[in-house]
């Protein structure tokens, strides 16, 4: 189910600005990838552009290739609302459905990818939840609305609401940035689980965070204010951490800069 | 930590007593302003108990002289001798015309609203909304006029279709002939009217979902409608039913377009496309300069009805919107 993702040449447009340019990488299935570097650089819209979330923003255009295995998510005739139920995305600020409950939430979903029998409904809602590790939290609860939940655990029931259609990739953008600690080591320990499953690509500010949870870190940087956001390197994350080949890693790492 | 030494140590002399000085001090713009919106507040309590003390003051003096029953009298004759008037036929036709209204005006203007804010392209959106506006500027008697004169012909052909095709129903069956100048031409009008104030606030109302609710949802793979359904319905439904009450209360109280348009008659006919029929407004505007003293007693007692009848609706409108409070979007 986990898929290997293919980027070339791939190139994202806000109207007439160049977001990010000419990025290229591989994300190996089951293994999570970080993706890191300084504010405004293109990793968030980089991430977006790997489900098509990044054409919804107004004058949000894309160029260049996204390989899933082998089918190009930008081939023409390819439907975005179909690689978004593949493709599975998890936000900064936690965003369950305010109006839905906790199970109809997780439900969300599978509701509207097709017909399902209550029985079957319940028992994926109580996979996907124990997945999230939220399920002994919630289960007395299920039919309380999600907006009454803490942050950590509203972000882990978008987890839940994420993976209850067993998408091929989760993608996770800043997933901890709204959390205290506590939430966040929640997080991070279900992301390492999560990794069995799924192919895992997560936008962090946190390079503690990104060290502890991926196998492999891209770096990203501009040249200045309004330039595009380039891919500087991608590595294994021991690599990136202790001895990363390019010199403006190293600064960013080691905080000379940004 | 800065706080709990300041509170046990006290704190020298001269500080001390400019700070309980500056926290009593009241500055002149602070009072200048507090009495002016004290008083405006005041002012307004004011104004509504005179209104309600003078309504119901000189509505029970004619209603204490009513020889029919107030509120199940088929009849309108405060002049008679003995007076007899009730307001069953008046309560029907404004509640019948302002239901007729709102089935057809609130799904349009959700419809209208939706098209505004998420479906049409920017460059279409900005002069729709205009126009919508540019509606709600037209004088009442103006959409009267333009009843009388080009709907009420107009809906003669759909009138004799609805009868031939749908007088089964019951309610399209038109049993008396004449024009269409009915509750039902009524309704059609009165929603005309108030189309533009539900569309407008619904439509502010959708603008307003934020966007993370419709990401959420377009991450899942929602098509536009489902996100539509999932993110922005119900993020607007304490919205869609407060503009649905601000439009009912304009279709209750209309008073001109009615009155040009509807010929009015002391009857109660489940039959919509029946001539005839009366509202509170209409009636009061039809009566009220040829009434004597008494009679426009008797008419001021209608409006105190008409006033209950608009409490209640938006007290009703209250409850719904409080009842899913916990599901609401605002802690989100």
């Amino acid at each position: 189910m986990a898929k290997r993702i293919d980027v070339s040449g791939l190139t994202a447009y806000y109207g007439s600005h160049k977001a990010i340019e000419d990025i290229s990488m591989t994300v190996e299935p089951r293994s999570v990838t970080a993706f890191i570097g300084p504010s405004g650089c293109g990793k968030s819209t980089f991430l977006r552009t790997l489900n098509r979330m990044h054409e919804v923003t107004p004058g949000g255009r894309v160029e260049g290739k996204v390989l899933l295995d082998d089918e190009n998510l930008y081939a023409s005739g390819v439907d975005p609302v179909a690689v978004r139920r593949t493709v599975g995305m998890v936000f900064q600020r936690p965003n369950p459905f305010p109006t839905m409950s906790i199970y109809d939430n997780v439900a969300a979903g599978l509701r509207l990818n097709g017909n399902y029998k209550k029985s079957q409904l319940n028992d994926i809602v109580e996979k996907s939840l124990r997945g999230a590790n939220l399920w002994n939290e919630v289960k007395d609860r299920l039919n309380k609305p999600g907006s009454g939940l803490s942050g950590g655990q509203q972000q882990r029931l978008c987890i839940a609401r994420a993976i209850a259609v067993e998408p091929d990739v989760l993608l996770m953008d800043e997933p901890c940035s709204a959390l205290d600690p506590i939430s966040t080591l929640a997080i991070e320990d279900l992301i390492g689980e999560l990794k069995e499953r799924f192919t895992i690509v997560i936008v962090t500010h946190n390079m503690q965070q990104a060290a502890r949870v991926s196998d492999r870190t891209a770096f990203f940087n501009l040249a200045a204010v309004g330039q595009p956001g380039k891919l500087i390197e991608i590595d294994e994350t021991e690599r990136i951490f202790s001895n990363p080949s390019v010199q403006a890693t190293e600064d960013y790492i080691s905080g000379r800069f940004g | 930590m800065a706080t709990t030494a300041h509170s046990e140590v006290p704190p020298p002399k001269g500080p001390a007593i400019e700070t309980t000085k500056t926290k009593n001090k009241v500055r002149p713009g602070d009072r200048v302003f507090l009495g002016l919106s004290r008083g405006s507040g005041i002012t307004l309590l004011v104004i509504m108990a005179a209104i309600a003390a003078f309504l119901t003051y000189r509505a029970a003096l004619a209603i204490s002289k009513d020889e029919g029953n107030f509120f199940t009298t088929f009849e309108w004759n405060p002049a008679g001798d003995p007076p007899v008037f009730g307001i069953a036929v008046l309560a029907f036709g404004t509640v019948v015309s302002s239901i007729i209204a709102m089935v057809i005006a609130v799904p349009v203007a959700v419809g209208i609203a939706l098209f505004i804010s998420h479906y049409a392209p920017r460059k279409l959106a900005a002069p729709l909304a205009y126009v919508v506006d540019l509606l709600a500027a037209v004088p009442s008697i103006i959409y009267g006029l333009w009843g009388a004169i080009f709907l009420v012909p107009y809906l003669g052909g759909l009138n004799k279709w609805l009868d031939q095709y749908m007088g089964w129903t019951y309610i399209f069956d038109k049993s008396s002939p004449g024009v269409a100048r009915n509750l039902f031409t009524v309704g059609i009008l009165l929603a005309i009217m108030i189309l533009p104030i539900i569309t407008n606030v619904t439509r502010e109302v959708f603008l307003q979902v934020p966007r993370m609710h419709e990401e959420a949802a377009l991450a899942l793979g929602a098509t536009r409608w489902e996100v539509i359904r999932m993110s922005v319905l119900p993020f607007g439904r304490s919205g869609i039913i407060s503009a649905s009450m601000l439009g009912l209360g304009r279709a209750l109280g209309e008073t001109m377009a009615v009155a040009v348009v509807l010929s009015p008659s002391f009857l109660i006919s489940g039959h919509l496309l029946d001539p005839g029929g009366g509202t509170f407004a209409q009636n009061i505007a039809a009566k009220f300069n040829e009434a004597d003293e008494f009679g426009r007693d008797a008419l001021i007692a209608s409006g105190l009805v008409l006033f209950v009848i608009t409490l209640l609706v938006n007290g009703a409108a209250r409850m719904i919107i409080a009842r899913r409070k916990e599901y609401s979007g605002a802690n989100a």
